[in-house]
């Protein structure tokens, strides 16, 4: 037992460093070359009295573009797979993903909605959240309306909402104007971290910080629900209490996740698997795993996009890239071990 | 002691699936629920975890309504044991176990030095102490089912409620299953379980209860209500309940058994048939009573 125990600290520990480094390194990828020691100098220079040795630009690199950049892709990452993670044990199934329940969906509409009306980007964002949570508010509704085996409904409430979103979004992108709104909504549409600013860090980062303690209070009882309700009520848990807390933060993290970066599919959905082969199922060591390489993941996608490519590819694309064949090796490999 | 009265049940606009259902269950008891399928016998341990909330009458533990308690303080006292369990996640076993303890932990804390100990003991006690690492999805269907009892026991309730613990288990886990359940009566739980199989009353149960279409048709010891007729009466089909002589174990103990009478070769023996209901000898079996000169050798 305690050396499971060390075995989990040593995971957390190594994953942590690795997060480091890689946000250290982030700080020298990108079209404009800063090396990693002038970063590290310009970092300190807020803190302690360093000598200026780089141009003032370097600073508004460092400062504007690349810190809002790497911690929105820390966050965004961290924050998606958590509600993978934590949707999967709610509907015990695997294949879920934090879209399950058509946040993703309604998000792209209103986004589409406010870029029809010409609108602002923080209304842009405000008009996804709006949608996300209505979408999800509606699949809830119609869920609860359908009874007591509510988990299983709920998920083909989720499945009707995202496709009357989807729908509509299509309404919208049909009264697009082609030249203007139909590009920037089908950009927004493959998610981007390049639009994000210190206000949206601002936003996401107490948003994910008190979703995370609250899932963290109650990673023993969502363990539990992957029981079945039945099972979970008699072993003392409010199945529906804690399932709607789930639903509530997961959508919350979501939702504002998609609002500032767009639609960014896969993350949600492979990052959990990884982190369950480095450290099994249960709950309260699932999520800690699945936020730091969930946030690892996404650092390393948009370092690509930045570093490698002229032409910055959308996240969202490069995610469903790199996502797809991993997610076949493991389904090719999990089921390789069960035949064995 | 838990005390069910005058239960009605049923699902939203439909005809009642429990109709004046009253018995009780003492500690260190056993009582058997027999009853066809469809008879309500999984919706009334269903009110009995509070999962489904009655129409009208009362469930009582030790005289508290348990409509009244919450979800958690209601596990406490009553655990259960489901048909098969089945896990989406591979958990290991002593992670299936230790989930018997969340009734116990407060919220956001983690699982204690005591939790473990406790786990640890009742693993010990069901002989599945070795087994802890195990992933629970690679179990055999008695494994699984010893896993689940060590959690209901981890969960340290004073009443077990089981759901036909015995269905789709081989001979030999049956009886270790039903074996198990006569040493935790006999340590002073008081076990409410379901069964399709009636012999289980006599192995296993101090009282029985025959449950038919919701409401309740006997309640009492099985060797009053375990009867040929009662159980003809029960499943409509002819049943003769007889005594063995159990030569084997020496002094000659007898065991009631109840033995079903195939009608070979008789195409209208089906379950259910409303022709067959008022048949006389449908519910009066053949059957030459009891004692050991006509008992079946075993």
């Amino acid at each position: 037992m305690a050396k499971e125990r060390i075995r989990f600290d040593l995971l957390v520990a190594g994953l942590m460093g690795l997060l480091t480094i890689c946000f250290f390194i982030s700080f020298g990828v990108g079209s404009y070359p800063v090396s990693i020691i002038t970063v590290w100098d310009v970092l300190r220079s807020r803190v302690m009295d360093v000598a200026v040795t780089w141009e003032p630009a370097v600073e508004k690199v460092v400062f504007q573009v690349r810190i809002p950049r790497i911690l929105l892709g820390i966050l965004v990452g961290g924050g998606l797979a958590v509600s993978g993670a934590s949707y999967q044990t709610l509907f015990k199934n695997p294949m879920v993903s934090p879209d399950i329940l058509g946040v993703s969906a309604g998000a792209g509409f209103g986004a589409a909605l406010a870029m029809l009306q010409s609108g602002s980007w923080a209304e842009i964002q405000l008009s996804a959240l709006f949608f996300g949570l209505l979408a999800v508010v509606i699949a809830n509704l119609i869920g609860s309306i359908c009874g007591k085996a509510e988990i299983t409904s709920l998920v083909l409430a989720g499945i009707i909402v995202s496709s009357l979103f989807h729908a509509l979004l299509s309404v919208v992108k049909t009264y697009a104007d082609t030249d203007s709104q139909l590009p920037s909504i089908t950009f927004w549409l493959m998610g981007s971290l390049g639009k994000g600013d210190m206000g949206d860090v601002g936003m996401l980062l107490p948003v994910t910080a008190v979703c995370l303690t609250v899932l963290f209070l109650f990673r023993n009882q969502i363990d539990v629900l992957a029981t079945g309700e039945e099972e979970a009520t008699a072993l003392g848990v409010n199945v529906r209490r804690v399932g709607l807390i789930v639903i509530l933060t997961s959508t919350l993290l979501t939702a504002v996740a998609v609002s500032i970066c767009g639609i960014i599919g896969w993350v949600g959905l492979v990052v959990p698997h990884i982190a369950r082969i480095f450290t099994g199922v249960k709950y309260s060591r699932l999520m800690i795993v699945s936020f730091l390489i969930g946030g690892f993941f996404m650092l390393l996608m948009d370092n690509i996009i930045r570093g490698v490519s002229s032409v910055e590819l959308p996240l969202g694309v490069l995610t469903a890239l790199v996502g797809t064949p991993v997610f076949a090796l493991l389904l090719i490999q999990s089921r390789r071990r069960s035949a064995s | 002691m838990i005390e069910i009265k005058q239960l009605e049940f049923r699902y939203k606009r439909r005809r009642p699936v429990l109709r004046d259902v009253t018995f009780h269950l003492e500690r260190g008891e056993c009582v058997c629920l027999l009853g066809p399928n469809g008879a309500g016998k999984t919706t009334l341990l269903k009110c009995l975890l509070n999962y489904f909330r009655p129409e009208s009458g009362s469930i009582t533990l030790d005289g508290k309504d348990i409509c009244r308690m919450s979800v958690r303080e209601c596990a406490a006292h009553l655990a259960y044991v489901s048909q098969s369990t089945q896990l989406t996640f591979p958990y290991s076993v002593e992670e299936v176990v230790l989930m018997g303890r969340v009734a116990h932990m407060r919220l956001g804390a983690s699982v204690s030095e005591r939790d473990r100990k406790i786990a640890a003991e009742v693993m010990e006690y069901l002989g599945i102490r070795e087994m802890s690492e195990e992933n629970f999805q690679t179990l055999s269907g008695g494994e699984r089912q010893m896993v689940m009892f060590a959690r209901a026991l981890a969960q340290q309730a004073k009443y077990l409620i089981l759901d036909e613990p015995t269905a789709s288990l081989d001979y030999s886990n049956q009886i270790k299953i039903l074996n198990m359940i006569c040493k935790l009566a006999a340590e002073g739980y008081g076990i409410l379980m379901t069964t399709h199989s009636p012999d289980h009353a006599f192995l296993a149960s101090s009282k029985v209860v025959l449950l038919r279409e919701g409401t309740v048709l006997e309640f009492g010891s099985p060797e009053l209500v375990v009867t040929s007729e009662n159980l003809s009466r029960l499943y409509h089909v002819p049943v003769c309940v007889t005594e063995a002589v159990l030569k084997n174990t020496g002094g000659g103990t007898s065991q009631k058994v109840c033995v079903p009478i195939l009608r070979k070769g008789d195409e209208s023996n089906e379950t259910g048939s409303p022709k067959k209901k008022s048949d006389p000898a449908y519910s009066h079996p053949s059957c030459s009573g009891h004692g050991p000169r006509h008992a079946g050798r075993l």
